[in-house]
């Protein structure tokens, strides 16, 4: 069966797993996005700073139309949403809310390239994995964004992956940098793909395709790409962190939290 | 192909002549031509500084990006930062071609950026301290930019001036995000407002400096003659000053700002504005790398420089 929003709005158990899921998707791509913006003016060239800054735009976009989704099934102003939810009422994945490296992106912001690559091209991958499944979700207005969303996510994916494919090909430093970060993101990525305790209610109403299914797609999409590289995959990933599903996070997401609020946070009744 | 090898064979001054010829008729000079030394100089000088000055133009409001107070203005923002730095490559990518017959490239521009010998612009190495002056810059000090720059939209360099209309157009944009951000403010709390007024006060000199001293008397230099007998640009600093206040004095007066400058009017019979001067022995100062936030600025770039040469080197192994 599909819904309509006026549909979602009636049936409280779906209503209630409906928006569960597009918590996960908006705060995922929101704290995303919010990484790639404390890049800007720091990236490897000039270049690279214009098409990453695109990516996060394209990201925050999302968030953005997912957040507007929660405002019409009638749970709070998406920029409220965005704004004003503490860190245990998020639900992203918590490999996503990791700082870009030492330092702020004010003072000292000794980034790690390497591991903003390895960290986009997985999360990417696995996004346009989950957005491929959305296309066919029960509920119509998810999957009609979904449409527009996975153009875009072609260009992302395929951005990364030259990045990602360059920087191991080049071997030497390159190559042990891309290792380290791939051993720093493996350990949490099972928390990109987990949707968390609601999993069973969003397969039983036909929301999205499972956790499991979503993971082996992702490991056939790589497994060449790793082949071809010279480099293996683990067996396993991890949730060594917690699970960002649950509403567990680090000091990483209190500390963006606090900075993306800054100025909402002076008057959240003014206009600004 | 005849007439460029007969032209190769001619003596420099008739060379000159030549060219002056072309420039005087409107012709547009392009990358490979043949061009005196000195233009050839101060074009690399002008657009190289334009373009390092986009991208350390980019670093103030960046501090704001991840800030800004709402969706739509984090996406605006977001957007409006990354035009800057667009407009900074597609400059270094003019000044590069112009720099190729010297076997220079950009590495050598960033190197002197950081080495102090190439400057960038005064009003970025000013402090970018609350919200309203993200608005402010985007409102007045974009708006300064599309004033200078649309003076140069006719410059006899085809390349710089076909970059130039593509920015300035980016520009309009720019200049109405920030006016979109001071007219919330404006129409906003007493707090909000009292917040553009702040950043009016502190930014004024630094605007009044934008356009650069009215001749070579404070600096020991000045490019306005060289660049207006090679009509690059038209206008002097000091009419293009002029061009901003007549302009924006109107609109900053019209949302109940006040100008941090009594003596600011409009003198009817000599149809100028009169204003307090900036203290220009501080202009000396900021853009000699001395500005309040000149070396943490610089700082940015170097660290964003140093630590990814790995991957510039990485990028040039053949995969």
């Amino acid at each position: 069966m599909k819904y309509t929003k006026e549909e979602a709005l009636i049936h409280k158990e779906y209503h209630s797993a409906l928006c569960e899921l597009l918590f996960q998707l908006a705060d995922d791509d929101f704290i995303l996005a919010y990484r790639g913006s404390e890049w800007l003016g720091l990236a490897p060239h000039i270049e690279e700073d214009v098409a990453f800054s695109s990516i996060s735009q394209d990201m925050m976009g999302h968030a953005v139309i997912f957040y507007g989704m929660l405002e019409d099934l009638g749970i709070g102003k998406a920029n409220d949403l965005a704004h004003d939810r503490p860190a245990e009422e998020r639900k992203n994945a918590i490999l996503l809310e990791r700082v870009n490296g030492p330092g702020t992106y004010l003072h000292e912001p000794h980034y790690d390239w390497a591991f903003a690559v390895v960290r986009s091209y997985f999360y990417t991958g696995i996004k346009k994995i989950k957005i491929a499944s959305l296309k066919n979700s029960s509920y119509i207005p998810l999957s009609q964004a979904a449409v527009k969303i996975e153009m875009e996510l072609y260009y992302h994916l395929l951005h990364w992956k030259t990045w990602f494919t360059q920087l191991l090909g080049a071997g030497g430093e390159a190559k042990k940098r891309i290792e380290d970060a791939m051993a720093a993101v493996f350990p949490d990525l099972d928390g990109v793909f987990s949707f968390g305790a609601a999993r069973t209610m969003f397969i039983r109403l036909a929301l999205i395709t499972s956790e499991e299914e979503i993971r082996q797609e992702w490991i056939q999409m790589m497994r060449p790409i790793f082949e071809s590289l010279g480099i293996n995959m683990p067996n396993s990933f991890g949730l060594e962190s917690g699970n960002g599903r649950d509403g567990v996070h680090t000091e990483d997401l209190e500390a963006a939290l606090k900075t993306l609020t800054e100025v909402y946070r002076i008057d959240q009744t003014a206009s600004w | 192909m005849a007439e460029t090898s007969s032209f190769d064979l001619l003596p420099d001054e008739q060379r000159l002549a030549r060219f002056m010829e072309r420039i005087e008729t409107g012709e547009k000079i392009e990358a490979d031509d043949w061009m005196p030394e000195d233009y050839r100089m101060t074009l690399i000088k002008l657009i190289s500084m334009h373009g390092i000055s986009e991208i350390m133009g980019a670093l103030p409001e960046k501090e704001w990006v991840p800030k800004a107070p709402s969706l739509k203005r984090k996406l605006a923002i977001m957007a409006k930062v990354q035009d800057e730095m667009g407009h900074g490559q597609l400059l270094l990518r003019v000044a590069e071609d112009l720099m190729e017959p010297l076997l220079k490239s950009r590495e050598h521009i960033i190197q002197d950026l950081l080495s102090g010998k190439l400057k960038f612009h005064n009003v970025f190495h000013m402090e970018a301290k609350t919200w309203g002056d993200a608005g402010l810059i985007g409102w007045l000090v974009d708006g300064a930019a599309i004033i200078t720059q649309t003076n140069m939209l006719n410059a006899s360099y085809g390349p710089y001036a076909r970059a130039l209309k593509r920015i300035c157009a980016e520009e309009v944009f720019h200049a109405q995000h920030g006016e979109a951000i001071i007219m919330a403010l404006a129409e906003g709390t007493g707090k909000q407002k009292a917040m553009i007024q702040d950043s009016i006060d502190r930014w004024w000199d630094a605007l009044l400096m934008f356009f650069g001293p009215g001749d070579a008397s404070t600096t020991g230099t000045s490019k306005q003659d060289i660049t207006m007998k090679y009509k690059i640009r038209t206008k002097t600093n000091e009419e293009l000053r002029q061009d901003f206040f007549s302009k924006y004095i109107p609109r900053v007066l019209s949302l109940g700002l006040k100008l941090p400058d009594e003596t600011m009017h409009f003198d009817k019979t000599e149809g100028l504005w009169k204003y307090r001067q900036p203290d220009w022995s501080q202009f000396k100062q900021i853009i000699k790398n001395n500005g309040p936030k000149s070396r943490e600025r610089l700082r940015l770039r170097e660290i964003s420089y140093t630590s990814n040469k790995w991957v510039l080197e990485a990028l040039s192994v053949r995969v």
